[in-house]
């Protein structure tokens, strides 16, 4: 996913990259990253429940909104 | 959990040795446009293909690196989940596939107007490729273009 998102950013396209591990996140380095608490297979938290998958994306989205200008950012997702 | 506990050792022992490539010059893109008037893409490695697409190939070496087009009037229920990994639980992902490609989520942020627009095509792959060379020099650049071509302001990747 990592090296996807740099293809984008490197086409003038801003990313976040959701990620389940803070450890592969650290070592790859995506340009803007939201580390999230759940198991694998659960990367929006709940099937079946709009509402938890919308708290990650709003999450994902401010993420575009921050004044950075460079990466890479990594945040930890706080419900 | 978003740490190693959840994996089997010799998982864990991949995750901590596998040669990860680092992203060095890490690349920026600055955000030209407010939220709301942004048309935001999503980047899947669940591997979901709409039925008619060939499905993603579970025996390529090193992993498929090919790409899936699932355009935005697509109905989630009806993706096909190919992800080749026994490393994680599937259950969620073939019962909701919006947990790892929210499609009717993104289109209720875009009738709330949190969200400029949807992107009108979005791009599914495989995850767990051990060989991501082919993915780097080949496929990945074909799929940003796709969402050049489709003016996309902004990429939302998820993993699963």
């Amino acid at each position: 996913m990592s090296l996807v998102a740099a293809e984008l950013e490197r086409k003038g396209i801003p990313t976040v990259v959701l990620q389940l591990l803070r450890l592969i996140t650290e070592k790859v380095r995506p340009p803007r990253a939201l580390c999230l608490p759940f198991a694998h297979g659960y990367p929006l938290q709940a099937p079946h429940d709009p509402a938890a998958q919308r708290s990650v994306l709003e999450a994902a989205l401010c993420l575009f909104e921050r004044a950075d200008e460079s990466g890479p950012i990594v945040v930890d997702y706080e419900a | 959990m978003g740490d190693l506990s959840e994996f089997p050792l010799k998982y864990k022992i991949f995750l901590r040795t596998y040669g990860w490539r680092r992203i060095d010059p890490v690349p920026w893109a600055d955000v030209q446009k407010p939220l709301a008037a942004s048309r935001v893409g999503l980047v899947s490695s669940a591997g979901f293909a709409l039925p008619d697409q060939e499905p993603f190939d579970e025996a390529y070496k090193g992993g498929d690196p090919s790409f899936r087009l699932i355009p935005h009037d697509s109905d989630p229920s009806t993706l096909v989940e190919h992800h080749k990994s026994d490393a994680f639980d599937h259950q969620g992902i073939r019962n909701d596939a919006n947990l790892a490609f929210p499609l009717d989520r993104m289109h209720e942020l875009a009738a709330s107007g949190r969200i400029g627009s949807v992107a009108p095509r979005h791009l599914s792959c495989m995850g767990s490729i051990t060989a991501p060379s082919r993915l780097i020099k080949q496929t990945a650049p074909e799929a940003a273009e796709v969402f050049v071509r489709d003016e996309v302001d902004l990429a939302l990747l998820v993993p699963v």
